[in-house]
């Protein structure tokens, strides 16, 4: 099975069990007084749970058949293409979420942008560590300074 | 008209606003030009910044300065590098790349621009006469029409979508729409499909999915293929062009600035749709001895993709300011941006807030004037960008992207949702599933949602379907549009197969 009908697949899931909340658990909380109105919160999700199980289920069975396109990626051949480094990538950006709020932001940004050129293979670490101290103080100025939107520029016990 | 011509003038020209859209198009061009970056990125990753000016009209006036900026960026790289930096201008690498291996490239990026500058144009003036007109009769409007058109916009974008790819459409439409119930709903602020997170409360933010949608798989995608950067490292020079040569193409650009905007007028044809058709138009009613031409350097085959994405940028604005329903992804972020600011673009923002509309109009003529000048003596200078290493670039735009996320909702949890949805997009887009639609369906659900619920609270249930002509009419040509494509397409593979016609 082709990964298109796989993602139908999963997305039928998904549609399930939007549909069971929608039809089965949302309307018992509802007040009294809104039982009365033409329509409740349930309404709209129930007719789309519906119409994306059918938009599903066309995919699934394969009712509409395409010409293949020839795609920018092979994904069959995916351990062709740098995966590495984009799994790497992906783990740093969680890391970076997780770690903005402790870490502050100066450190993190910094230490994000050059571990982000490190993965990719760059190894010139003075051109390196300037660009990403300078991108991070500009960016942090404009954030907290122009924007006026509070973004903690360094950990707690640094007086962040 | 003239009256609001006149506002118009008043609030484009203003220092600030006059700022906004040389800077819009100066970012848009250089970060069009990077490969891999988009019109929808690029716009996705100013929204923060468009969001905070606070000023409506200021917001649109960069926004649209960058839109227009990236997409002549894209057609830069697309003919110095053969490396299209959008959809939109990879018909312009068909006859540019050919006519920049020549040693033309200074001729071809002139083209370029000046063809881009006459779309640009005649696709504003073109706005100007029709949006008023399609505003006042959407005016009579009410909300079951606006669900009823809606409907319709959703499943003409589905529809344009192409063979084999019409469910696929529909799939993310649906589910663009599902994911926008998600949090406090529409009729009675009860909280939907939040799964007791709070951090769901308010629902996914709108500039997360944006970036995770298109900036994020984007990016993934240049890390996972490296694309060949190197180009033709000849000097550029020849900026000139000559008379026959201007005599040549400028019937081109005048049938394909109209084509064009009516193009981008439609829900769904964007400029890549119109770009792709004003090549293949313009080289089938070319002679014979220039069909040969095309794709050899024909500077016809240059000059009618770059007028035709242009106006089809500016034609796709038409239904965004007048009936409030984004005809591509680019608009809809837009749409997005305008709501954050308070503004509800539709039929009455021209009565509302007629400032914004008509200085956006303006600053249309003044985004196209001031792409034209500066592009003109920078375009050797522009190339540079183009040596910017990957691996600077890359990190930098994950940054963005994440920087965007976070400062929209200052919420760890978002960027953390938008590492998830991007990681669910980069998937999607492998199985060739059109992530667009899905972003189109988010943004409407909420006044999808909020008009179905009004027309049925009116009528006391769902008869306003049938009881009114309008919307039965509408929701009709919505169900057309979606079974058309895949009848006919079921029509020509019977056909090919060898099975008679009923005639």
């Amino acid at each position: 099975m082709a990964l298109d009908r796989w993602i139908a697949l999963i997305l039928l899931g998904v549609c399930l069990a939007y549909g069971y909340a929608a039809w089965f658990t949302m309307d018992a909380g509802l007040a009294p007084f809104m039982r009365r109105a033409p329509i409740w919160p349930s309404t709209f999700p129930k007719v789309l749970s519906i119409l994306g199980v059918i938009a599903t289920l066309f995919i699934l069975l394969g009712i509409e058949k395409g010409g293949v396109k020839e795609a920018e990626i092979d994904y069959r051949r995916l351990g062709e293409y740098r995966l590495g480094q984009a799994v790497l990538l992906l783990a740093l950006m969680v890391a970076y979420a997780l770690c903005l709020r402790p870490l502050g932001f100066l450190i993190s940004t910094s230490a994000f942008l050059i571990l982000g050129a490190f993965i990719l293979g760059e190894r010139k670490l003075y051109v390196m560590i300037p660009i990403a101290l300078i991108a991070a103080l500009s960016v942090w100025y404009l954030v907290h300074g122009v924007l006026g939107i509070y973004m903690r520029p360094l950990p707690g016990f640094l007086g962040g | 008209m003239l009256e609001g011509l006149l506002i118009g003038l008043q609030t484009a020209f203003s220092v600030q606003n006059l700022l906004m859209v040389i800077g819009g198009c100066l970012i848009g061009t250089f970060i069009g030009m990077l490969p891999g970056l988009g019109p929808m990125s690029i716009i996705a990753i100013m929204i923060p910044v468009a969001i905070s000016l606070g000023d409506p009209s200021a917001a649109l006036i960069l926004l649209a300065g960058v839109y227009y900026g990236a997409i002549f960026g894209g057609s830069t790289s697309s003919i110095l590098l053969n490396a299209p930096g959008v959809a939109g201008t990879v018909a312009s690498s068909f006859d540019g790349y050919p006519m920049a291996r020549q040693g033309k490239a200074g001729k071809a990026l002139t083209i370029a621009a000046i063809a881009s500058f006459a779309g640009g144009t005649v696709g504003a003036i073109l706005l100007m006469v029709f949006a008023p007109a399609l505003s006042s009769v959407a005016l009579l409007f009410h909300s079951a029409e606006y669900f009823a058109l809606m409907v319709v916009g959703l499943s003409a974008i589905a529809a344009f979508a192409g063979t084999g790819q019409v469910a696929k459409a529909l799939i993310m439409t649906v589910l663009g729409l599902i994911m926008a119930t998600v949090g406090e709903g529409a009729l009675f602020n009860l909280p939907r499909f939040t799964m007791g997170v709070m951090d769901l409360q308010s629902g996914f933010g709108f500039i997360t999915l944006a970036m995770a949608m298109f900036a994020l798989p984007e990016a993934l995608f240049l890390v996972l293929k490296p694309k060949d950067m190197k180009g033709s490292e000849g000097d550029i020079k020849d900026l000139r062009i000559s008379r026959s040569e201007a005599k040549a193409i400028a019937p081109v650009i005048g049938r394909q600035s109209i084509q064009g905007f009516f193009i981008g007028v439609l829900p769904g044809a964007g400029a890549t749709i119109a770009s792709f058709l004003g090549y293949a138009v313009e080289r089938n009613i070319a002679p014979k001895h220039e069909q040969d031409e095309f794709g050899k350097g024909s500077i016809k085959g240059l000059a009618a993709p770059e007028t035709a994405n242009n106006a089809a940028c500016t034609g796709s604005f038409v239904p965004l300011l007048t009936l409030g329903i984004p005809g591509s992804g680019t608009t809809a972020i837009l749409l997005g941006a305008l709501i954050a600011l308070n503004v509800t673009p539709g039929p009455r923002l021209m009565l509302d807030e007629p400032q914004i509309f008509w200085a956006v109009i303006m600053s249309m003529f003044i985004g196209n004037l001031v792409l034209l000048i500066l592009n003109l003596p920078l375009i050797p200078y522009i190339a540079k960008i183009l040596a910017v290493p990957r691996n600077y670039l890359i990190p930098f735009i994950l940054f963005f992207t994440l920087m965007g996320a976070y400062i929209g909702q200052n919420n760890a949890t978002e960027l953390l949702l938008l590492v998830g949805f991007g990681i669910c997009a980069t998937a999607l887009k492998f199985a060739d599933y059109p992530l667009a639609p899905l972003l189109i369906g988010f943004i409407l659900g909420g006044m999808m949602e909020d008009n179905f619920s009004r027309s049925m609270q009116l009528y006391d249930g769902i008869a306003f379907i049938w009881e009114r002509p309008m919307t039965l009419a509408l929701l009709v040509i919505a169900a057309i549009l979606i079974i058309l494509p895949s009848y006919r397409n079921r029509r020509a593979r019977a056909r090919a197969r060898g099975v008679a016609e009923g005639d």
